[in-house]
């Protein structure tokens, strides 16, 4: 979906993006009274391919678990839409988009995207599909914020809000790693101060480095000693070298490089910040409870007991400050140990409590 | 041992519900705001919005509970009683409930004070430890009670802070808790006739109800 000159995007760093586009995909058929659309927002490094296989990589969508004929996010009963964020890089605006200043890609020309950067430029392409009020806002994790910010934004256009292992802001840890992440980005020289594109370079093992200490954040230490423990990779003894001895590094060394392949070194800079910068309770005077004041949408939180990226104090924050506010929220706290990947994967307790959720919220909403 | 005559609550032949959740429910004013501490599987919230139109909200320890309590549309948070009360604002529903939960709780004392806090009102139901059952199990058996509406051993119990209808009583004096209404109900949860005096109920309540408001 593209955007003219006449429709700039107003961004949170003061400029008017234009013009830009969004790139989405939609599931499911949308019903005579608009009333069935879902809003799938996907986390730092996802994209709009939900539930069908991504054109980039050949791997089927990652949210099948949750979105499809049958599942939670029932596609035969709901119109299902999921955007690439602002910034990113899988055919959304973003830093490797051309600037029509310049004809050259904007690298760190581009601003600095916030989460509501994000929900605004969502709320044009709903504007777009005619659609007045979303049944249901769901994601994780940044996907999560995401969710958080449409239900403070447009209160009256989120009728079902489900945030799952989120939080109302990103914590002190969080935006260490983070930090640590772009300095490995830009300590590549590849990187070249941002201009790669232009300068024939890729950045990739710096970008890889990122995504190998991120990826450690999202498992937790049972699982990584469930899955890996002391295994040696290939071999039956140590090698006395800087190899990949251990399953561990191998895998990790798999998840660097499988990453730099689909995901643009900028776009990873940008999203992580948007991340950085994200504290609803900062807009609202430092109150949380004021920022879901009046809220007549319907949430259910989900967190997960070995998450200790967006642990569950995180949750119990934001149904902490939704109670406050008198509004009707749900909360579980689902036992795994997958850590915060969690919410991408086979968890039936998770399954269990959406469809609930869902399915309940759906009855009130009159959608057949 | 259990003692064979004693039945868990009698449902309503006509609607199905619980008679003690009919009764509780009889207490709530129609379209209030309710918050069921330690609400199972929602049953009693249902009720409530069902036919009181209540807008209600629960805490429920377990995940099923929860998991239950979501799939009839109704906003319950897995908490506990012991620690998450304190989150809530002054005076934030009309009624709190805190149905057959408050044995279980760690600190029985602070949470009442807390639900006289959260609520206008406060709606509290426990199982009675001074029913004769309880006092024969204990007094001529020598046995710690088990009964079908309390069938756990001493050492597997959730109940860990049982009391009887008096002591109730004598917390709500207290805390500065006032006696609204006062109901002991049968073993099928039926209630006793008022007339009785307290020892009576004391005795052959199987269960106490108390509408309490702050004083």
């Amino acid at each position: 979906m593209r955007f003219g000159a006449d429709e700039p995007l107003m961004m949170d760093a003061g400029i008017a993006l234009s013009p830009w586009q969004i790139a989405y995909q939609t599931y499911g058929t949308l019903n005579a009274d608009k009333s069935n659309a879902v809003l799938i927002c996907h986390a730092l490094t996802g994209d709009q391919h939900v539930a069908n296989d991504n054109p980039v990589t050949g791997k089927p969508g990652w949210w099948l678990t949750m979105v499809g004929p049958g599942r939670p996010v029932d596609t035969d009963r709901f119109f299902v839409i999921c955007a690439n964020v602002i910034g990113g890089c899988m055919g959304t605006t973003g830093p490797a988009s051309l600037n029509p200043a310049t004809g050259k890609p904007y690298a760190l020309d581009f601003p600095v995207v916030t989460i509501r950067d994000i929900v605004r430029s969502q709320a044009a392409l709903i504007d777009r599909l005619g659609i007045e009020k979303l049944f249901c806002v769901i994601g994780g994790s940044m996907g999560g914020m995401q969710v958080l910010q449409w239900a403070v934004d447009y209160p009256d256009r989120v009728f079902s809000a489900l945030p799952i292992a989120a939080a109302a802001r990103h914590s002190a840890q969080n935006i260490a790693f983070h930090e640590v992440g772009r300095q490995a980005v830009m300590a590549d020289p590849e990187w070249r101060g941002g201009r790669y594109q232009t300068e024939g370079t890729r950045p990739s093992k710096g970008l890889a480095v990122a995504r190998m200490g991120a990826h450690i954040t999202y498992l937790s230490e049972m699982a990584l000693h469930r899955k890996f423990g002391r295994n040696f990779q290939d071999r039956s003894a140590l090698t006395f070298s800087f190899d990949a001895d251990f399953q561990i590094e191998s895998y990790l060394r798999y998840q660097g490089i499988s990453f730099v392949e689909r995901f643009d070194a900028n776009s990873y800079l940008y999203v992580t910040r948007a991340m950085d910068y994200f504290d609803l309770a900062a807009e609202h005077g430092g109150s949380l409870a004021k920022a879901f004041k009046g809220t007549p949408t319907r949430f259910c939180v989900i967190s997960f007991t070995s998450d200790w990226l967006f642990p569950t104090s995180d949750s119990r924050a934001i149904v902490h400050a939704l109670n406050a506010a008198a509004a009707s929220v749900a909360f579980v706290e689902v036992e795994s140990d997958k850590g915060h990947d969690a919410f991408l994967l086979e968890e039936p307790e998770m399954f269990a409590a959406a469809r609930g959720f869902i399915d309940a919220a759906a009855r009130v909403r009159g959608i057949a | 041992m259990t003692l064979p005559t004693v039945s868990l609550p009698l449902t309503d032949t006509d609607s199905g519900h619980r008679l003690d959740f009919l009764l509780l429910a009889d207490m709530v004013e129609p379209g209030s705001r309710v918050l069921d501490v330690g609400c199972g599987d929602g049953s009693l919230l249902a009720l409530l919005r069902d036919t009181k139109q209540v807008d209600g909200r629960g805490i429920e320890i377990s995940r099923e509970g929860v998991n239950a309590c979501l799939a009839k549309g109704l906003p319950v948070i897995q908490g506990d009683a012991d620690t998450d009360l304190a989150d809530y604002p002054d005076d934030a529903f009309d009624y709190v409930i805190l149905s057959q939960t408050i044995q279980a709780t760690r600190q029985p004392k602070v949470v009442l004070e807390h639900l006289l806090r959260i609520g206008r009102r406060a709606i509290v139901s426990f199982p009675n430890f001074g029913h004769w059952r309880v006092r024969f199990e204990l007094g001529m058996r020598g046995r710690m009670p088990m009964t079908e509406n309390l069938p756990y051993s001493w050492y597997d119990t959730p109940n860990i802070h049982f009391c009887t209808i008096r002591d109730f009583v004598e917390l709500c004096r207290e805390v500065g808790a006032q006696m609204e209404k006062a109901v002991a109900l049968n073993a099928g949860g039926q209630p006793i006739r008022v007339s009785l005096p307290w020892w009576v109920w004391n005795l052959l309540g199987d269960q106490g109800v108390f509408l309490l408001k702050r004083r």
